[in-house]
């Protein structure tokens, strides 16, 4: 594996966002401050520069399996408003894992943000696995932002799993996730936030399943800590005979604050929907029971936590 | 080996549960505490692990006075408590707590022993969540197998039989009875059934917040039975009962 340059902040940065370790043995993009400082192509992944605007076009070959890619995004100091546009094409049959993680470091009062905007094209019989974690550290007060827009076109018996995390050190940002769900295609999304003192969280999601046998299952965990505040939003809409599941979990630890509002329309009469949601503190009994096995409260509120973020 | 001496306590809205319960579970021993519903059993099984404190008495285990302990000191000097009604949690999972039970992580071999000594198949439940898509009869046994996990001193089980199957109650006599070949240290179980007093070494039989009678189960068993149901309201029933779960697993 070859040996990157790169400053310890971002070392730092990749290594807890992405599958870093001194390089990547796959196809990768390193962004640093909104500049691509590093990338490889391989065989079967491609990586070039998006014509029209800042970003990557990634083509992942048809009929590739295991292939892997990573695009970590760093911003390693204020007064940085990157904005970026990753386009990925799975092609037909293609197996991918994609990392795409995102590190804001602000060590000073200015603001720092980063904004990915992804669009996921899968044809038929494809399937992507895409990571997505979000971390920010520093000591600086300047807000730290991270806002990820992404657009999912899943073509026929295609299936994505999206994975996000974003566990703390984020002090504001706004996912906006929407998906078109093709005939038999499947998509499946998990998502954890962990917000504490001033942090906001928003989370908006909007699910068009037009295609007969398409599948959603959606599911945010999420804790609000400190006097932080989330909001969820999710909009499954069933335009044919399809099955969408979302299920939005969010404990509260002290003044934490979180809204949710879930929607569920259908368009079809064998559209099956299904929501639920609960908010509130941790169970007294869960507490009282892992303090049965010897852990302090602290330790089990904390190991709960934990857990339910996972 | 476990003694309590006078304990008392009322419910927070009011009567009094327990007025003065003096007891002592001997080592080594199957202890079964039954009585009717009402009578004090849960309550004192709380008061034993921490859950509740005594209007006054004393709980002395192993001849440390425990009784100003909390919950967590207790469990870290030995003792363990397998709810009535175990708690579900979204995101830890069956190994998870055991190994929380056990304090040390596990190898999958180790995970294994404890489940299959509940009897379930292990590879079908180490990686499960602990959350609301297990069935009564098998988050009954996980509770089971994380105080096994323990090994501590003192295991009290609240009523393992509530809210399980026939199917699940069988192999759970099963599970008792291997665990009294085994134990080191006392052992409660708090129970309604026949079936769990008739393995017990030792029977107390709690009404209306007192000890009524106390010894081995080959002479209260059959005073209890003698008794009838109907003519006291205070015996074990004889039947095993459902709650909620009808099918075998």
């Amino acid at each position: 594996m070859e040996k990157i340059n790169l400053s310890e902040i971002t070392a730092q940065l990749l290594k807890s966002v992405s599958d870093y370790k001194d390089g990547f043995a796959h196809a990768f993009s390193i962004r640093e401050n909104g500049c691509g400082v590093s990338r490889r192509s391989t065989e079967n992944v491609k990586i070039e520069d998006k014509p029209d605007a800042p970003g990557l076009v990634i083509r992942v070959a048809p009929g590739s399996k295991g292939e892997k890619v990573s695009i970590p995004a760093c911003v390693t100091h204020g007064n940085i408003d990157d904005i970026v546009y990753n386009d990925f094409y799975i092609g037909e049959g293609a197996d991918v894992r994609i990392i795409a993680g995102c590190g804001v470091h602000v060590s000073t009062g200015e603001p720092a943000r980063h904004n990915g905007i992804h669009r996921f094209f899968l044809e038929k019989g494809a399937h992507a696995i895409y990571e997505e974690k979000h971390v920010a550290t520093g000591n600086g007060k300047g807000v730290r932002s991270i806002g990820p827009v992404t657009e999912i076109y899943l073509g026929e018996d295609s299936e994505l799993e999206m994975d996000s995390l974003q566990l703390g050190g984020v002090d504001r940002t706004l996912r906006q996730t929407k998906a078109v769900v093709g005939e038999k295609a499947r998509l499946i999304i998990r998502e954890r936030i962990l917000t504490d003192g001033e942090q906001e969280a928003k989370t908006e999601f909007e699910v068009e399943m037009n295609g007969a046998g398409s599948s959603v299952s959606l599911v945010s965990r999420s804790v609000a800590k400190g006097s932080s505040y989330q909001a969820y939003r999710s909009r499954i809409i069933g335009n044919a005979p399809c099955t969408g599941h979302s299920e939005c979990d969010a404990i509260i630890v002290g003044g934490g604050r979180v809204d949710a509002s879930p929607e569920l329309v259908a368009n079809d009469g064998d559209a099956a929907l299904i929501h639920e949601a609960a908010i509130g503190k941790i169970a007294g009994e869960q507490i009282v029971k892992l303090r049965t096995l010897g852990l302090t409260e602290e330790e089990a509120e904390n190991r709960i936590v934990s857990g339910f973020l996972k | 080996m476990l003694q309590l001496e006078k304990l008392t306590w009322s419910a927070p809205e009011g009567g009094q549960v327990l007025n003065g319960v003096d007891l002592v579970i001997p080592d080594n021993k199957l202890v079964v505490i039954t009585g009717p519903n009402g009578g004090g059993k849960t309550t004192l099984a709380k008061l034993i692990a921490g859950l509740e404190k005594p209007d006054s008495g004393r709980i002395i285990l192993d001849g440390r006075d425990i009784t100003g302990l909390d919950i967590t000191e207790r469990a870290r000097l030995g003792v363990s408590y397998a709810f009535q009604q175990p708690v579900r949690f979204k995101g830890l999972t069956v190994t998870d707590l055991l190994e929380l039970a056990s304090g040390k992580k596990l190898s999958h071999s180790e995970a294994c022993d404890y489940l299959a000594r509940v009897g379930l198949c292990a590879n079908e439940y180490v990686n499960r969540e602990v959350n609301a898509t297990l069935s009564g009869g098998e988050i009954k046994r996980i509770e089971l197998a994380t105080v096994i996990a323990r090994h501590t001193r003192l295991s009290i089980f609240d009523e393992p039989e509530a809210g399980i199957d026939l199917w699940s109650f069988n192999s759970l006599i099963d599970v008792f009875r291997e665990l009294q070949n085994s134990i080191d240290g006392s052992m409660i179980i708090i129970s309604h059934q026949e079936r769990i007093l008739s393995i017990a070494d030792e029977i107390v039989v709690i009404a209306d917040g007192r000890v009524t009678s106390q010894g081995p189960s080959s002479v209260i068993l059959p005073q209890l039975l003698a008794g009838g149901a109907a003519a006291c309201g205070k015996c074990p029933k004889k039947e095993v009962k459902y709650c909620g779960e009808n099918k075998p697993e």
